[in-house]
């Protein structure tokens, strides 16, 4: 039984992927109707995970997996608990209705298939995050969501400003990936844990380690990026460039929760220390009150709904940072109230632009009559993000209330923070749910009217979600919220909030949270035109850094790829020489191998003129005056080395460089007299000191290492191997026509293969006509 | 005979480095000339040197009767002259067809592949 039901969750993992591979072809051959059979997907991953809700509501956490790189401790191994389990649930159920949404919503799309493929990508790479146990597991799944998302932002890639969103999301959650592998490797290196099981049993090792700081900056450096906490919050407005079914379920309900997911896994190992309960609550708290505040500004209803979206992470990190039993519950039951309405609303601002053309606040009105279904549905989720009863959003709202609920200036601070966020969430979702639906009918862009099945039913789904669990709301508890808050918390907790409000502070706070967003919504056209003003005044943002990062980027690298590759070949060519000479000099001084003095050579007079007569050659080419006296000096030397070869036996090497010397002078000449080119030096006196002291340096290094290999041992083996065999076993006298036409001949094809290219490259040269030739100009201008 | 030699390689590889730092491409012409002759210098003379025996087997012996002149360098040495005069030629071509083409010998103006004033690469996404 066992074994069958690790192999159901290994394939659950699985399906998404298999899904996406199959859904190009399914929409091909099925059209938009393809989503009904891709939903079956998620709607069956659903159904196998419910199972385990009664196992892991008695208290049960289930670890499972197969070894994946044992030599590196990476498993695929899943952990599955009340936390993991209610993510695999929402994940799964909000994925089986985004699917059909999506089949709506782009209906007709030419690349809807592809649409479908980078969504099941998505929601495989999510549940694979959730329930990975293993450090480098969650960490590829973490990654890979960053990456899908970026596809699904730049979905509509002919766009600048998709793809500027997109890869701002990617640059941002990417590099937050980093920071988190950084730090689960320090967590890691301090537990010798690899496991989230192994580090929530490892107790307070981490707490009390020294590197408890930097695991902590490093894991939030991941956690606060992808949940698009303050000062990292502007990816996620942006990324509502992408297809509203992406904003709903990736930037709403799933994936920027994965942060949140983090903070809430980590916080039994790593929680409860000062520094947590002061990071997490001043980021969170920050964060929910700079969402809350920019999206009164907004009259897109994606953007309005995505700053409260920024907001409502802020607020489910600080109520995680505050640890305590209540804040924990509050935060699970927030989790999983705002991914209902949070998605559904975002579905509704979807059909609205579909159907009416616009999604601008200020342009629709009177939709109710139009679309009741949309409107229905936009209601109840508004109520439910209001925290107005009986919706499970107003469950979640007492229950933050209870646990900020306290006498100390801290918890006070975070009270005022929850009431405003609070006050200015519940103006926005309302503005988001009243304004397109009521007052006068407008004129819209496109005849607006009810979308068809697949548009309306997943808002209208997740909107009926939100009362029914509210209304059965200690099944939910049983279920779902104790065992993700047990899971939050790491001790047992029960849950028991319901919808019959009891008197008390929570409820006092509840009300006044009412009174506040009410006359924010009543004032909500003076107070964005207040804070847009106070955004201009301010003028800078994080959003406009990024821009200039990036620019500051590519001019950076266009400065350094100017300074190095400057196209200048004499500063090219003293470099390389420069390097040349250190690579000379260094190992010989470092190694002390310096060549010993050697004594004066005593050679016959005609060794004596023939290099004297090469030196004459080689200083004569550096001096000569005209063309004619360099070119000669040039043979000059050639001939001279050539005698040198002669008189040192080698026949062979004479003869050959007899020739080549002749036929290099003929062409030199041929050349330089048709051009008229100048032989002589134009180099300003500093330049040629500076090249004459490398060119000097060169050969002083040439001259010692030769000295000191010559003065050295030598190794004959080869020579002698040929001198052995030549003629036994290759039948020729001539040792060295042995080596090359035998021995290794088939370098000796390479040779020949080499000059025949040589050949090849300077006949085509020749036979291109030069276009448009220039008049030969007299200056290096050009 | 291997001091002075040893001196002479050097004083041809500074001569060649000398004018391959030059900017006018027929000076680089003649570098690339000197700088063959330095290379393979210094490999005849990294095999040690003796004075006019050939590397050649008597006739009526199959090995050699006395000590003779080192054959691995010559053979080497043999196929660097080859291929440097190729690579010379092809060079010396190149350069003239630059020359027609761009109207310089001077390697500050040959900035076809590298222009000096490149534009930024385009800074939206």
């Amino acid at each position: 039984m066992e074994q069958s039901s690790d192999a159901l969750t290994f394939f659950a993992l699985l399906l998404p992927f298999a899904a996406a591979a199959v859904a190009p072809l399914a929409t091909r051959l099925m059209g938009h109707r393809a989503a009904w059979l891709l939903a079956l997907a998620p709607a069956l991953i659903f159904l196998h995970f419910t199972t385990f809700l009664d196992e892991v509501s008695s208290g049960a956490t289930i670890t499972a997996g197969y070894a994946w790189i044992p030599a590196l401790g990476v498993d695929f191994a899943w952990l599955i608990d009340g936390l993991s389990l209610t993510f695999a649930l929402l994940i799964t159920g909000i994925g089986a209705l985004i699917v059909l949404y999506s089949g709506g919503y782009l209906k007709g799309h030419e690349h809807q298939g592809r649409f479908f493929s980078f969504i099941l990508l998505f929601m495989g790479a999510m549940l694979g995050l959730v329930v990975s146990d293993n450090f480098l597991m969650l960490f590829v799944f973490w990654e890979l969501t960053s990456i899908t998302s970026f596809l699904l932002i730049g979905f509509d890639h002919r766009r600048e400003a998709s793809r500027r969103a997109a890869i701002q999301a990617l640059a941002v959650t990417g590099l937050g990936g980093l920071s988190l592998l950084a730090g689960l490797l320090v967590v890691a290196g301090v537990t010798g844990e690899m496991s989230l099981s192994g580090l929530l049993g490892s107790g307070g090792a981490m707490r009390d380690s020294a590197l408890y700081a930097t695991a902590l900056v490093l894991l939030l450096g991941g956690a606060f990026t992808k949940s698009a906490q303050f000062p990292f919050h502007f990816w996620l407005p942006n990324a509502m460039e992408a297809p509203t079914p992406v904003s709903a379920y990736l930037h709403s309900a799933t994936m920027v929760k994965a942060g949140v997911y983090l903070v809430m896994r980590l916080n039994p190992a790593m929680g409860d220390t000062v520094m947590w309960a002061t990071i997490l609550p001043l980021f969170g708290g920050a964060t929910l009150l700079v969402g809350g505040v920019l999206a009164v500004r907004q009259t897109d209803l994606k953007l309005m709904l995505a700053y409260t979206t920024v907001a409502s992470l802020g607020l489910l990190v600080m109520l995680t940072g505050l640890g305590s039993e209540h804040a924990v519950a509050a935060a699970a039951l927030y989790l999983v109230a705002h991914s209902m309405f949070k998605g559904a609303l975002f579905m509704v601002a979807g059909v609205i632009d579909h159907e009416a053309g616009t999604r601008d606040v200020t342009k629709v009105g009177g939709l109710r009559r139009l679309m009741p279904v949309t409107a229905s549905a936009a209601m109840l989720a508004a109520i439910s993000m209001g925290g107005l009863p009986p919706m499970f959003g107003f469950l979640a709202k007492e229950e933050i209330y209870y646990a900020t609920a306290g006498a100390t200036p801290w918890l006070i601070l975070v009270t005022l923070a929850a009431l405003a966020g609070n006050a200015l969430m519940f103006a926005v979702g309302f503005a988001v749910a009243i304004k397109p639906f009521f007052g006068v009918e407008r004129e819209t862009p496109k005849h607006a009217h009810e979308g068809p099945v697949l548009l309306w039913l997943g808002p209208l789904a997740l909107a009926v979600a939100g009362v029914a669990t509210a209304l059965f709301s200690n099944v939910v508890h049983v279920l779902v919220s104790s065992p993700m808050a047990t899971a939050i918390g790491g001790i047992p907790a029960e849950i028991t909030i319901s919808v019959v409000p009891h008197i008390g502070v929570p409820l006092a706070l509840s009300l006044l949270t009412i009174v506040a967003g009410v006359a924010i919504y009543r004032s909500i056209d003076r107070l964005r035109e207040m804070i847009a003003g106070m955004l201009a005044a301010i003028g800078w943002g994080p959003d406009r850094g990024f821009d200039q990062a990036i620019r500051g980027l590519i001019r950076a690298s266009a400065a350094i790829t100017s300074a190095i590759h400057h196209g200048r070949m004499d500063v090219y060519m003293g470099v390389t020489f420069t390097a040349t000479a250190v690579a000379l000099f260094a190992p010989m001084i470092v190694y002390g191998e310096l060549p010993a003095w050697p004594a004066f050579p005593d050679l016959p007079f005609y060794e004596w003129t023939i290099i004297i007569i090469a030196l004459i050659g080689l200083a004569a080419i550096v001096i000569a005056k005209d063309r004619l006296t360099a070119i000669v000096s040039l043979g000059i030397q050639g001939f001279a080395v050539a005698v040198i070869f002669m008189l040192l036996g080698a026949p062979d090497l004479s003869f050959t460089q007899f020739m080549v010397e002749t036929l290099s002078v003929v062409i030199l000449a041929l050349v330089m007299t048709r051009l008229r080119l100048d032989p002589t030096d134009h180099r300003p006196l500093g330049e040629k000191l500076l090249d004459m002291a490398i060119a000097g340096t060169c050969g002083l290094g040439f001259t010692l290492m030769l000295l000191r290999v010559t003065q050295g041992t030598f190794d004959r083996t080869l020579s002698d191997f040929f001198e052995q065999w030549s003629y036994t076993i290759a039948h020729g006298r001539n040792i060295v026509n042995v080596i090359l036409v035998d021995f290794r001949g088939v370098d000796t094809l390479g040779e020949i293969a080499v000059v025949m290219i040589a050949g090849l490259a300077i006949l085509a040269l020749i036979r291109i006509r030069p276009r448009a030739v220039p008049e030969p100009k007299p200056g290096p201008e050009l | 005979m291997e001091t002075a030699l040893s001196v002479t390689v050097g004083c041809f590889f500074a001569i060649s480095v000398y004018l391959l730092l030059s900017k006018h491409v027929i000076r680089i012409m003649l570098g690339v000339g000197v700088l063959g002759n330095a290379v393979n210098l210094l490999i005849f003379t990294n095999g040690r040197l003796l004075r006019e025996v050939p590397p050649i087997i008597a006739p009526g012996m199959s090995t050699p009767a006395m000590e003779i002149a080192n054959p691995l360098p010559q053979a080497l040495v043999l196929t660097a002259i080859v291929i440097s005069f190729s690579l010379f030629a092809f060079m010396l071509v190149l350069a003239f067809r630059a020359y027609q083409s761009l109207g310089t010998d001077d390697t500050d103006g040959m900035r076809v592949a590298e222009p000096a004033d490149e534009k930024l690469p385009p800074l939206g996404y």
